[in-house]
């Protein structure tokens, strides 16, 4: 018996994680890449929005969910690349613009998909890693969006890439020292576009995961505020993006307890269990902060910093 | 004086420009432009019963824009107003539900004043936060107000739920006695009036008091403020409270007159559209009274783009976000000779010549 209950528990909430996970790693690798730059993007929100919007559409009119995939990342990147192009006027507030652009963003996505509620679009294929069980739990919770690989694939690359390429230096270069960066003669504000308009482009494949995977449908309520929590998860994850994957995982974990408890009778809590992932990211916050320090690991430009 | 009047034109001109992508952006849909203009004009300010559903929109808006605004005087950027917002409704309706209140202006006085010191509270947090161990409260305020959205559907779905709500969970609504009633017979709720008496108390202590010109020193130059022995955590933390406390009574009269209850309707977005006002209005208390109302204005007009054009209803969001954008790029455009303007180009090159050999 308690075996099973650990099953009925167990599986769908790793199943929930990988699932809900997915959306989770790519706002937070292209809010990770962003702060990188010393930026934030808080319209990462109405990038995931509208890029989700953008993936079902392209998805539906091709017929091809890559291509759908491909329009997701098209729209993210647009989107976040007039956040850029604005945040590096001069005294424009980021924080403001990231939440103004959130709203033209989800505003953009209801208007444009409004005749998309009603239809099905072609939807990406799972990976069916659970073949070896026969267990209904176990296939049914490794049934894995072929984007989170790719997602993990884009963390370890990124991870890499920020640490031994030219590019990655010179994109931290500019999150850690605006000044030392003009010195060598870099153009910190093209950099940053850049780096938030490719930031808005993983984050569009996050939008590409809420429509054209399971459920797989768009609709108003597409989001549940994922984009604005990839700010947190940076934070949770230090602004590492390996460990990205790791604070994806856990937040879409947590999201999952509350069903998973309710499926076996338990409707205590659903949405505290919800509300888990920012209490520890605070928490993280509060053991880690020294006053008068930036948080360990945080871009020194950053203007939360300053 | 004249630097004021041109900023004033400046936010105008955004707004002009944005009306006017708007109409091209409806012209694609086939409609006529200047129809679109008439309409939400028409729709906002055009009538009595526009006035109504405007002022109705822009009570909480003016709430929550203070939450913004006396931090930002602070030197804090606070974004979690939506959380204060909805934990002064709960506050609001547990304390109704919870105590056997006088059913008269002495109950609601209490109701709200639940409300204000629930939403003050929350946004001390944050505050306490910053003061005690440096953390961002910008990021602190925004999962604290995550924190407070799952508090309050925690407690409303569950312990305070009234069973006889069924398709959405509510708690027990407010008693006649303890609701808030229309302006003279109209849909106008006193909301709007203590929604501009607090922005006129906010302008008075700002610039009237001592205590506000000491907030404005403490947020304008930390230096300055820790040089002549200001107490900075101390006005930090009430800038935060009376902030807090204006989102909170936010949430307690959208309750007490618009919901009659605490249910899933309170999570409007008010307290995030409450801070482009706040960025607007240049964080000034006086001028969130009409760019609260303008935006409203906006909100209202949104039915009667759908019925009239066939356009979607979210014609308006899209509306919002286009001025809301256009009128923060113009910040670039401010003249203020009388502030130094960092200078890239000099900055950059006698940089360079040092560090090159």
């Amino acid at each position: 018996m308690s075996l099973e209950l650990v099953s009925s528990l167990l599986f769908p909430i790793l199943g929930g994680a990988l699932r809900v996970g997915a959306p989770f790693l790519f706002v937070s690798l292209g809010e990770c890449l962003t702060e990188k730059s010393g930026r934030i993007n808080l319209g990462l929100e109405g990038v995931l929005v509208l890029s989700a919007m953008a993936a079902f559409a392209g998805s539906y009119l091709s017929g091809n969910a890559w291509l759908g995939v491909a329009a997701g990342m098209a729209a993210g990147a647009a989107l976040a690349l007039l956040h850029g192009l604005i945040c590096s006027l001069p005294r424009v507030n980021d924080i403001a613009t990231g939440i103004a652009l959130m709203l033209l963003g989800t505003g953009l996505a209801f208007y444009f998909g409004k005749p998309l509620i009603q239809p099905q679009a072609a939807q990406l294929a799972p990976i069916e890693l659970g073949g070896w069980s026969d267990s209904p739990a176990v296939r049914a919770a490794l049934q894995i969006n072929p984007l989170l690989p790719l997602g993990v694939l884009l963390a370890l690359a990124m991870g890499w890439g920020l640490a031994n390429l030219r590019a990655g230096l010179v994109v931290r270069l500019a999150g850690d020292s605006a000044d030392a960066a003009r010195a060598l003669g870099y153009r910190v504000a093209a950099i940053r576009v850049a780096a938030t308009a490719t930031g808005g482009m993983i984050a569009g494949m996050g939008g590409a995961c809420l429509t054209l995977f399971y459920p797989g449908s768009w609709n108003e309520g597409i989001s549940s505020g994922q984009g604005l929590i990839a700010v947190a998860l940076v934070i949770f994850a230090r602004w590492s993006p390996l460990r990205c994957v790791g604070a994806a995982l856990l937040f879409g974990g947590a999201g999952a307890i509350g069903p998973a408890l309710q499926s076996i009778g338990i409707g205590w809590g659903y949405h505290l269990f919800n509300a888990l992932p920012y209490l520890l990211t605070l928490a993280i916050l509060i053991v880690t902060c020294r006053p008068g320090t930036a948080a360990a690991g945080s871009p020194g430009e950053l203007l939360s910093n300053r | 004086m004249p630097a004021r009047l041109a900023n004033i034109l400046l936010t105008v001109g955004a707004l002009v420009a944005a009306l006017a992508v708007f109409g091209v952006f409806a012209g694609f849909a086939g409609v006529s432009p200047v129809q679109v203009w008439m309409l939400l004009f028409k729709g906002a300010f055009g009538d009595w019963f526009a006035w109504q559903n405007t002022l109705q929109r822009a009570a909480p808006l003016m709430l929550t824009a203070l939450c913004v605004a006396l931090p930002a005087r602070a030197g804090l950027v606070v974004i979690g107003g939506e959380g204060a917002l909805v934990l002064g409704g709960l506050a609001c309706a547990a304390l109704a539900q919870a105590l056997p209140l006088p059913q008269n202006w002495l109950g609601l006085v209490l109701c709200c004043a639940a409300g204000a010191i629930a939403g003050g509270l929350w946004v001390v947090l944050a505050g306490t936060l910053r003061q005690w161990r440096g953390i961002n409260e910008t990021i602190s305020s925004l999962l604290l107000a995550y924190i407070a959205i799952g508090l309050f559907k925690h407690l409303v779905e569950g312990p305070l739920r009234d069973p006889a709500s069924l398709n959405k969970p509510s708690t027990h609504a407010l008693a006649a006695g303890l609701q808030i009633g229309g302006i003279a017979g109209s849909d106008v709720h006193w909301g709007i009036v203590l929604g501009v008496a607090a922005c006129a108390a906010a302008a008075l202590w700002l610039h009237g008091t001592t205590g506000g010109f000491a907030l404005r020193v403490v947020g304008g130059n930390p230096r300055a403020a820790q040089l002549v022995g200001l107490p900075a955590t101390r006005l930090v933390l009430l800038a935060c409270g009376l902030g807090g406390a204006a989102a909170g009574l936010a949430g307690a009269v959208e309750v007490a007159a618009v919901h009659t209850a605490a249910n899933a309707s309170l999570i409007a977005g008010y307290g995030y559209a409450g801070i482009l006002v706040s960025f607007i209005a240049r964080h000034e208390p006086i001028a969130v009274v009409p760019v609260a109302i303008l935006f409203g204005g906006f909100g209202a007009a949104g039915s009667l783009l759908q019925r009239r054009l066939g356009l979607p209803d979210a014609s308006v969001l899209v509306l919002q976000g286009i001025a809301f954008v256009l009128i923060l790029a113009s910040e670039a455009l401010r003249d203020r000779p009388w502030r130094r303007q960092p200078a890239p180009a000099v900055e950059a090159a006698p940089v360079a010549a040092v560090v090159s050999p």
